[in-house]
């Protein structure tokens, strides 16, 4: 499903250059759950634009399904982030003016889905996370549980195989935060591929296979399962 | 995008900024009424213009007599070129063309006596279709010369307004007699008030008019002042010249090219480069209103700015989600090009109410008569839709090329 070599990611900030990754070695298989963890600053996040297609490598190659994102366009890549990821963040990001139905519609939007089977898979998908009730609240008027069950049902919409959750449970009570890793589990049963960002040990040693990066680089689950 | 969204989005826009977002409104309205009256004055001008010219008479050529400057065979320069009666005929017969052909006697001082008072006019002898080609209607309760009293040369007279106030004030005038260098004359009919603004010899308001017939007979005039002509098409009034010249030049003798043996005033062609001029001051008015109009233009791009600066993360979620960059391009583009549409259409609204309102007020001055009303005609309407079209479009397309190349990456990054 995933396959990196030699992945490095440079950025320059003025004449600064900050290498974030130093050459990622990674392979992830249909249907695993994968836990990333690591300190401040160890290139995390940059991985999971990468993962995520919002970012291309500076070096090496990141292969998703057998294609080679070094070879898209980026209006292939919006695609790709269309079709075949879903985002989860920690801060949420739905869009404020917008209904829990409106925000969930939006990358059906994008696939270009006709309207009354769109409105037929909004509601099976906001039944999917339990937001029955909720369909026409907007952020504002949801709890922060309700709203990352949202984002989930919206990171869903075009049936991605590959899910990526960037600190889920991170602006969550530990309640809430429980609900939104079962629902996790949940989909890494329904056949996902869950990729997840923690800081949290505890949900880090809930996945399937954790990998632990440092100053740009994995130290251990070097593409081989580790629990 | 769901248009409802797209709604929500300018709502929200609109509430966060309410200020600044109701002065960019406001300022494509003021924009958006700035070049509607002017081009609705330019319009009211231009149609007041063309109404004023048929004070004149719509469509004629007025043609005088001249004198020969080339030799022709055998016969010198120099000599006079005038119009009779017949030549008036035989024109008519040889030039189908045309629809009327009329000649026009004139004499300078006449007596006008009625009652005590005595004065000394223009006096015009005339053909009955002057009443359409120079526009001399008549009041209601007259008429205009017609055929009969061509033939039976009676003694009738039809007077402009000026000299109708000067002998009979308040009186209506239609059957008195009036007495021209002694000789009585009915009054058939007053001319109807007109502005005028071509002229020869001088207003229309200053003359009384008697048949032609008549006036040959009484004051033994030969030849006519000039002729007057109107043809039944105006799209080759040249071409018609020529054919006078030529048809002319058979008849006395002269070269059809000689320039100075008829002098023309071709009313159709001078209507013509008014109407040039017209454009001219409409195009100029309308570059002052667009002016204006692109100063909001400016406003509008200023908020889309502001509005896409704090809207850089909505932007990153969209991307993530899988919107391509022509997709946010198009939605900020839109969004503008609302803004705009919500100020234009508010413009409009208020342009209209403004002309209809101005229409509707019955004053009657000589500067209304002379400018006319400004006028919002279909094609203006047309015009300012375009215009702010391009603004809307200038206007959001650089703010919105650069919410485009908005870097996801940096925008989602988690403050």
């Amino acid at each position: 499903m995933i396959e990196m070599s030699g992945v490095r990611k440079k950025y320059n900030t003025g004449n600064v250059t900050f290498e974030a990754l130093r050459g990622i070695d990674l392979k992830i298989g249909a249907n695993e759950f994968i836990g990333i963890m690591g300190p401040s600053g160890s290139g995390k996040s940059t991985l999971m634009n990468i993962l995520g297609c919002l970012d291309i490598p500076s070096d090496g190659n990141y292969l998703l399904e057998g294609i080679n994102v070094r070879d898209l366009s980026s209006n292939d890549l919006a695609e790709v982030r269309n079709k075949k990821v879903g985002f989860v963040f920690q801060a949420f990001n739905l869009l404020p003016y917008a209904t829990a139905f409106e925000n969930v519609e939006v990358p059906l939007l994008f696939a270009g889905m006709k309207g009354k089977q769109r409105k037929k898979r909004v509601l099976d998908l906001l039944a999917q996370v339990g937001l029955t009730d909720k369909v026409n609240n907007r952020p504002t008027e949801m709890s922060g549980g309700e709203m990352q069950r949202t984002a989930i049902a919206r990171a869903l919409a075009n049936k991605p195989n590959l899910i990526l959750a960037d600190e889920p449970t991170g602006n969550l009570d530990s309640k809430s935060g429980g609900d939104i890793i079962s629902l996790f589990d949940q989909l890494w049963k329904d056949g996902h591929t869950i990729i997840l960002i923690t800081h949290d040990q505890n949900i880090g040693n809930h996945c399937q296979r954790l990998i632990k990066l440092k100053d740009g680089k994995i130290y251990n689950g070097n593409g081989v399962p580790a629990v | 995008m769901n248009p409802r969204i797209l709604y929500n989005i300018f709502v929200r826009d609109f509430r966060k900024q309410k200020k600044r977002m109701l002065l960019t409104v406001t300022a494509i309205a003021w924009g958006t009424i700035a070049i509607l009256l002017l081009l609705a004055f330019g319009e009211g001008l231009k149609q007041q213009m063309s109404k004023n010219r048929k004070g004149l008479g719509d469509g004629i050529v007025i043609v005088w007599g001249g004198r020969t400057t080339k030799l022709f065979e055998g016969l010198g320069q120099g000599r006079r070129i005038r119009f009779t009666e017949e030549d008036m005929k035989y024109l008519k017969r040889r030039m189908p063309e045309l629809k009327h052909v009329a000649g026009e006697y004139v004499s300078w001082g006449v007596n006008y006596k009625y009652g005590d008072k005595i004065f000394s006019e223009r006096l015009t002898g005339v053909y009955p279709c002057y009443e359409d080609i120079r526009s001399h209607y008549p009041e209601a309760g007259g008429r205009f010369i017609n055929n009969i009293d061509i033939d039976k040369k009676r003694r009738v007279i039809f007077l402009g307004g000026v000299i109708k106030e000067k002998l009979f004030g308040d009186e209506d005038p239609v059957g008195k007699q009036i007495k021209l260098n002694s000789v009585p004359f009915t009054v058939i009919g007053v001319m109807k008030d007109k502005i005028q603004m071509g002229m020869y010899n001088g207003p229309d308001e200053n003359v009384g008019s008697i048949p032609a017939t008549t006036f040959s007979a009484l004051y033994g005039n030969r030849f006519f002042n000039h002729i007057i002509y109107q043809p039944y098409e105006f799209d080759n009034m040249e071409g018609i010249e020529k054919r006078l010249f030529e048809v002319m030049g058979a008849r006395y003798k002269f070269d059809p090219t000689d320039e100075q043996a008829l002098s023309i005033w071709d009313v159709v062609a001078s209507a013509r480069e008014m109407n040039n001029i017209m454009l001219g001051i409409q195009i100029f008015l309308g570059l002052i209103g667009g002016m204006s109009l692109l100063i909001a233009g400016v406003g509008v791009a200023n908020i889309m700015y502001v509005s896409i600066k704090e809207r850089t993360r909505e932007i990153g979620v969209k991307m993530a989600l899988g919107a391509k960059k022509s997709y946010i391009l198009i939605q900020f583009l839109i969004e503008s090009i609302l803004i705009v549409g919500v100020g234009g259409a508010t413009g409009m609204s208020v342009s209209y109410i403004l002309t209809e309102g101005f229409k509707r007020i019955p004053i009657e001055s000589d500067a209304i008569n002379f400018m006319g009303r400004p006028t919002v005609s279909f094609e203006i309407g047309l015009i300012v839709i375009a215009i702010l079209g391009v603004v809307g479009f200038i206007a959001g397309i650089f703010p919105a090329m650069k919410a485009a190349s908005v870097n996801p990456v940096e925008s989602l990054r988690y403050e």
